[in-house]
């Protein structure tokens, strides 16, 4: 009888772990598919300018107050953390030059992609899930217009092209946290502290730091209109649509940073 | 006004047939209502009509055109001559009730801001709302959401004009002025109407031709009226009592 139940179990396990393959190949699939629709649409015109500025606004507008708090937060705290262990090792004039290469490279980039995703990732889902299980989707296609093209396309480029401008935005407002940090243990004035950091950052830490961030953000805007334009069974779908676009382009951006940062070793190792 | 020949359509949705080789013609001008319980594929038989579901066989004609068969652009090209009302209404959220009706009209077609701006302020004055026309959909009550969704359909002019569902969760009496002012712009635009409803009351205002879905299949075809006298006991079930209601508190 015991055993009865436990091959039960295991059946019920098995099936329950296939469902979910099933649907994590549903999801890349889809994704993939997805994809090449959105390039497929975004070069030919007519071009949503309009509509893409306007995105880029909202972004903008939504996201900043946070990145700016965390951005100044990161600088003040790395460089509180990093001192003591810099300065046991004599090292304490590297200290801005350190924070600066890891706020540049990496911090910068992938904590506001994160940030990034959490907000904007989830809203477009929710935004246009809500589209799809109230018909305002099917309403826009059967007047003629493409909302593939004025909702998807539109928000993709808005993202892949406001991140970017973001990041550089909480570089400099990390850079300020770390300052204040080091000026207050140390003393330091604002000129010393600028030439050590421009000393230590080179245009190959820019470049790559910066040019990720243009994938991270197709990242969020793709996944989040993916799941929110594909939403089903009503509002609880749009709740679902909603979490698995932050979970999804918050996996993939760390994800493509890993790959990003071996390719980018290996271009710029010299 | 446009004439709709749909033949031997048929739809599933995994092992649920919907739609099982249904055929329909509907003539120029006509208000045809389809009924039948819930779950019976209406909705889906006039989402199949413009294409916003892709039936699993079958042929569907907008003035001698297999719209199935048609390329994007040549699609939305026939779409333009359609008008469509959503059981929600489906009004965008994000924009106020004059984007809502500007909005196809700046998408498909050359009008200046001023030929715009008429053509919603004479819309809206047609389902008696131009005061709203700079409120957003949240604050709209449900009557107001269909009529403001009426305006939408109907500002391109569209030759087909579907209507799913048009007075559910409506009051009686909303429901009796939804129903006229589809008759009234039916005769005012002279299109061809196709009704999806459960609604008795809103049939027998609108219908010229009255369609019955059973199991996925043309139950019925042919005149209200005729329904009335008929013999078969789920028509009966479905129609006798509460036509007869009607016919009776019109009498009065």
């Amino acid at each position: 009888m015991n055993s009865a139940k436990t091959n039960s179990g295991t059946t019920q396990n098995l099936s329950v772990s296939g469902k979910r393959l099933t649907e994590f190949f549903q999801t890349v699939s889809g994704l993939f598919l997805f994809t090449i629709e959105f390039f497929k649409k975004v070069f030919i015109p007519p071009y949503e300018f309009a509509e893409i500025k306007k995105h880029m606004d909202e972004l903008g507008v939504k996201t900043l107050p946070i990145v700016s708090v965390t951005g100044f937060i990161i600088g003040l705290v790395l460089a509180m953390q990093s001192q003591p262990v810099m300065i046991r090792f004599g090292a304490g004039s590297f200290l801005p030059g350190m924070v600066a290469l890891s706020v540049v490279r990496e911090l910068g980039p992938v904590i506001t992609a994160l940030i990034f995703a959490g907000r904007v990732s989830s809203g477009i889902g929710a935004e246009l899930g809500s589209m799809r299980v109230t018909e305002q989707i099917d309403a826009m296609e059967v007047s003629a217009i493409n909302p593939f093209r004025f909702l998807v396309v539109t928000r993709v480029v808005a993202c892949t092209f406001i991140l970017p401008m973001l990041t550089i935005y909480v570089i400099f407002i990390a850079l300020t946290g770390s300052f204040l940090a080091i000026f207050l243990s140390q003393g330091i004035s604002f000129q010393l502290y600028l030439n050590a950091v421009v000393h230590s950052v080179q245009f190959s830490d820019i470049i790559p730091g910066i040019a990720k961030t243009f994938f991270f953000g197709f990242i969020v805007g793709i996944v989040g209109a993916y799941k929110g334009y594909n939403a089903e069974n009503g509002t609880e779908g749009v709740g679902k649509a909603s979490t698995s676009s932050v979970v999804i382009s918050s996996l993939l951006i760390l994800l493509v940073d890993m790959v990003l940062v071996k390719v980018t070793l290996m271009i710029w190792s010299n | 006004m446009a004439e709709v020949e749909v033949r031997n359509l048929s739809k599933s949705f995994g092992d649920s047939v919907v739609l099982d080789n249904i055929s329909l013609k509907i003539n120029e001008g006509e208000n045809v209502v389809v009924f039948g319980r819930s779950g019976t594929g209406k909705s889906v038989l006039i989402k199949c009509i413009v294409k916003l579901l892709e039936p699993d066989s079958g042929e569907v004609f907008i003035e001698g055109e297999n719209i199935l068969l048609l390329s994007e652009n040549k699609l939305n090209e026939v779409r333009k001559q359609i008008g469509f009302l959503f059981q929600g209404s489906a009004l965008y959220d994000s924009m106020s009730v004059r984007e809502n009706l500007a909005f196809p009209l700046i998408r498909n077609f050359n009008f200046t801001t001023k030929e715009v701006e008429a053509k919603v302020k004479s819309s809206l004055e047609k389902v008696s709302l131009e005061d709203s026309i700079d409120k957003m959909p949240a604050e709209l009550s449900g009557g107001m959401k269909k009529r403001i969704g009426l305006a939408r359909t109907i500002i391109t002019e569209p030759k087909l004009i579907l209507y799913d569902e048009p007075t559910t969760g409506l009051d009686p009496i909303t429901t009796k002025e939804i129903s006229q002012l589809i008759v009234e712009l039916q005769k005012d635009l002279k299109t061809t109407s196709i009704v999806v409803t459960h609604d008795l009351i809103c049939a027998k205002i609108i219908a010229s031709h009255a369609v019955v879905l059973k199991d996925g299949k043309v139950k019925y075809e042919g005149n209200l009226e005729n329904l009335v006298s008929t013999s078969d006991p789920f028509l009966r079930d479905f129609f006798t009592s509460d036509i007869l209601e009607v016919k009776n508190g019109s009498n009065k």
